[in-house]
């Protein structure tokens, strides 16, 4: 029998809502014990010291893209798994946006083969819902699922066609299985590089008006009402779409949403002076949309926060602006960023870890994500103050396009444990 | 007299004094462009490149001469762009031609922000002849050189600005000049064609021509490409002409010495009455152009005296 003991820790503890110091006790890669106040006398166990570092659960990060099939240039699943493990993601739950797309329970089982033999932290896989993400037909969600796909999505390829949505959907409530959907209009938003506004006008780049994604966002939930399927919105980004989710979540569908770390800390003017390493999608958003999501998820209207990692080589983002590449990588700079949201007083560290843990596991139906006895040990310790400013070139991903290069940050991590075992020391890093 | 600029990307960075002190040099080039004695050597020895990615007549005539008539050696590149390629290879293109130790760079590209992208990878000094949506400076300098000769003066002028907006470089540049020289700006058009946020901008907003012309010193038409004309944006040629095209009876509610503008090519009977265009006592279109070569070699004379300033030391040295 293995056991770890972790002494003088604070307990982020996001079921209890609680953030205090104590201890807690590994055997068997579950949590057996934790307590606050002296810690017990557990004999043969090995002792960690946190010296009043922070003990959270690890990070569920839904979103992940790691590249595997198709694009191992830009990251695959060691890197990826690496980059997550010393950003304290111990569940990189992936997206099926690869070439090909994930979309077959024989690319999904090769995923899941690779994560377990090459990833030091968990892999779950998401499968595609329709095949090829082309929007036309839907996947085999039953044999996926049973091949142990844990939710369904398109990534950022909306189903245009409400026909084929609505019978996918109709579909998989048979099922239980969870769909995740990118709620924005597509005809509206279409060539879209900059979110509206007197920013993306001046600088002459064509722009989506966040109507758009409310009016994406609006006709999901309405055929959620119609066909009862399990439904999460994977980034919601502006204001003005959550009115609707709330009143979805008001009327008891079975509806959740996610942001990305980046619309969260960073906005619009980001982008300055023809940035490409600052072009997501959704497109990062006003200052005042901002301060809005971050309430939301103070709030829980938005249930999760995600790194939406996606990788990108430099010749995709040493473009025009129009014509780079999406996406920015983030497994490593998800929690100091997240950090920013701690230290501004706009979010608790229990609310942060009830949006990057709890509330993702919940979502999928899995055991971690929690302090609770009986859970699994995937747990990040880390000190919430460590200041240093980002070297991308440091950064284990393949791909180094981050936009927090040469920015201050706070937080580091220091220890990353997947069921019990550590899988990032920083001291032999 | 100030002008510390490495290049010439847009009009956002310039200052009240860089804009003047560029119109200044311009109308000394534009009086002895009327003279026998054209030519000068400003540039005697220096290699220009035109690089237009996207095709352009007036423009690149216009950069052309305006360095021979300098002694600048010019040559002219049209580049090809279809792909999405095109990115690569723009900063490909961009190291080629780097290695060939150019002085001044002119550049046209469909994409916003290419040509900032472009001018971080070279030694020399770019000017940006039309980047996308985003800036085109010499055209609103040359536009400004127009005003300021026409009027007298370049500020507290009154001064609308009609037709597409929204997918005009021309106006953006516009807009940020004449608001930098304190000047009261006014945007006509169809709501389609009137960028979102401009409102934001310090300049007012109107979607009824006749009102937006009242009492105007400038009015300054602007082309509507062809391919927004059916439908997708206005509803046909006809209606536009109707309500956003200057004939005679729209313009008469500006200001009786009012000066009609237009940066070219004029879709006649579209956003301008052909007979107000031709009308030497209200039209200054001509002189437009005329300046266009003026400002252009003030811009790239002034952009190599900072470069070989720039340069001077490491000759010292050696």
């Amino acid at each position: 029998m293995t056991s770890l003991l972790i002494t003088n820790a604070r307990l982020i503890d996001p079921s209890a809502d609680t953030d205090a110091l104590g201890w807690l006790l590994v055997q068997d890669g579950v949590i057996a014990d934790k307590g606050h106040g002296a810690a017990p006398d557990v004999t043969g166990s090995d002792i960690i010291d946190a010296g009043g570092a922070c003990l959270a659960p690890g990070i569920v990060d839904i979103g992940v893209k790691t590249c595997e099939p198709g694009e191992r240039h830009k990251e695959s699943i060691r890197t990826a798994g690496a980059a997550a493990a010393a950003g304290g993601v111990t569940t990189m739950v992936t997206r099926p946006d690869t070439d090909p797309a994930i979309d077959t329970p024989e690319v999904l089982e090769f995923v899941r083969r690779r994560g377990e033999q090459v990833s030091p932290v968990r892999v779950l896989p998401m499968a595609a819902l329709t095949k090829g993400r082309k929007g036309r037909e839907m996947t085999e969600i039953g044999f996926l699922m049973d091949a142990g796909a844990v939710a369904f999505t398109d990534c950022d390829a909306v189903t245009a066609t409400t026909k084929v949505l609505s019978r996918a959907m109709t579909y998989a409530r048979s099922l239980g299985a969870l769909i995740i959907a990118h709620p924005q209009d597509p005809g509206l938003s279409d060539g879209a590089a900059v979110t509206s506004g007197k920013f993306a006008s001046l600088k002459g780049l064509p722009a989506v008006s966040p109507i758009a994604e409310r009016m994406g966002l609006e006709r999901d939930l309405a055929l959620v009402e119609m066909t009862g399927a399990r439904y999460h919105a994977d980034c919601l980004s502006t204001a003005i779409a959550l009115p609707a989710l709330r009143q979805a979540k008001a009327r008891g569908l079975d509806v959740t949403a996610g942001i990305s770390i980046h619309h969260l800390t960073l906005n619009e003017f980001d982008v300055g002076d023809y940035r490409t390493f600052f072009k997501v999608k959704p497109p990062l958003r006003s200052e005042d949309d901002r301060k809005e999501m971050v309430a939301a998820v103070a709030d829980g209207s938005i249930d999760v926060i995600s790194s939406f990692h996606t990788p990108q080589d430099e010749e995709s983002k040493r473009l025009p602006y129009e014509a780079a590449a999406s996406g920015a990588v983030a497994l490593e700079t998800l929690l100091p960023a997240a950090m920013r949201l701690y230290h501004s007083g706009d979010l608790s560290l229990p609310q942060l870890f009830r949006a990057m843990a709890l509330n993702p596991a919940d979502r999928l139906g899995l055991a971690q994500g929690r302090l609770d006895v009986g859970a699994p040990a995937d747990l990040v310790l880390f000190d919430p103050d460590a200041p240093f400013k980002l070297n991308r070139g440091t950064l284990r991903s393949k791909s180094k396009n981050t936009p927090f290069d040469e920015h201050l940050m706070q937080g580091k991590v220091l220890k990353t444990i997947v069921s019990g075992d550590l899988v990032f020391d920083r001291i032999s890093a | 007299m100030s002008f510390a600029q490495r290049h010439l990307l847009g009009i956002e960075p310039l200052s009240q004094s860089d804009i003047t002190t560029i119109l200044d040099l311009a109308d000394i080039y534009a009086e002895k462009e009327r003279s026998d004695a054209k030519s000068s050597d400003a540039l005697r020895g220096l290699t220009q490149i035109n690089m237009f990615f996207e095709n352009s007549t007036r423009t690149q005539a216009s950069f052309e001469i305006a360095g021979k008539r300098l002694g600048a050696d010019v040559m002219n590149m049209a580049m090809q762009t279809s792909s999405v390629k095109k990115g690569e290879t723009l900063i490909d293109t961009a190291l080629t031609l780097n290695a060939m130790h150019p002085d001044l760079l002119v550049v046209r590209h469909p994409h916003s922000g290419a040509v900032d992208l472009l001018a971080q990878k070279v030694n020399c000094a770019v000017l940006n002849a039309g980047d996308g949506k985003h800036e085109h400076p010499t055209q609103a300098l040359l536009d400004a050189l127009t005003i300021r000769r026409a009027k007298g003066r370049l500020h507290r002028l009154n001064i609308a600005i009609c037709g597409d907006i929204a997918h005009s470089r021309v106006a953006r540049s516009n807009i940020h000049l004449l608001g930098k020289m304190e000047n009261r700006v006014k945007l006509v058009g169809p709501p389609t064609l009137i960028p979102s946020g401009a409102a934001d901008w310090g300049v007012e907003v109107y979607d009824d021509m006749r009102e937006g012309l009242k009492d105007s010193d400038v009015v300054m038409m602007l082309r509507l490409q062809r391919e927004r004309m059916d439908g997708g944006f206005i509803p046909s040629e006809r209606e536009y002409y109707h309500r956003y095209g200057l004939d005679a009876e729209k313009l008469a509610l500006a200001k009786p010495d009012a000066i009609v503008m237009h940066p070219g090519p004029m879709n006649r009977g579209v956003e301008i009455d052909g007979t107000i265009a031709d009308d030497i006592n209200r039209s200054v279109i001509q002189e437009q152009v005329e300046m266009g070569v003026a400002v252009r070699m003030a811009a790239m004379d002034l952009l190599a005296r900072n470069l070989r300033a720039a340069r001077k030391p490491q000759g010292v040295m050696v």
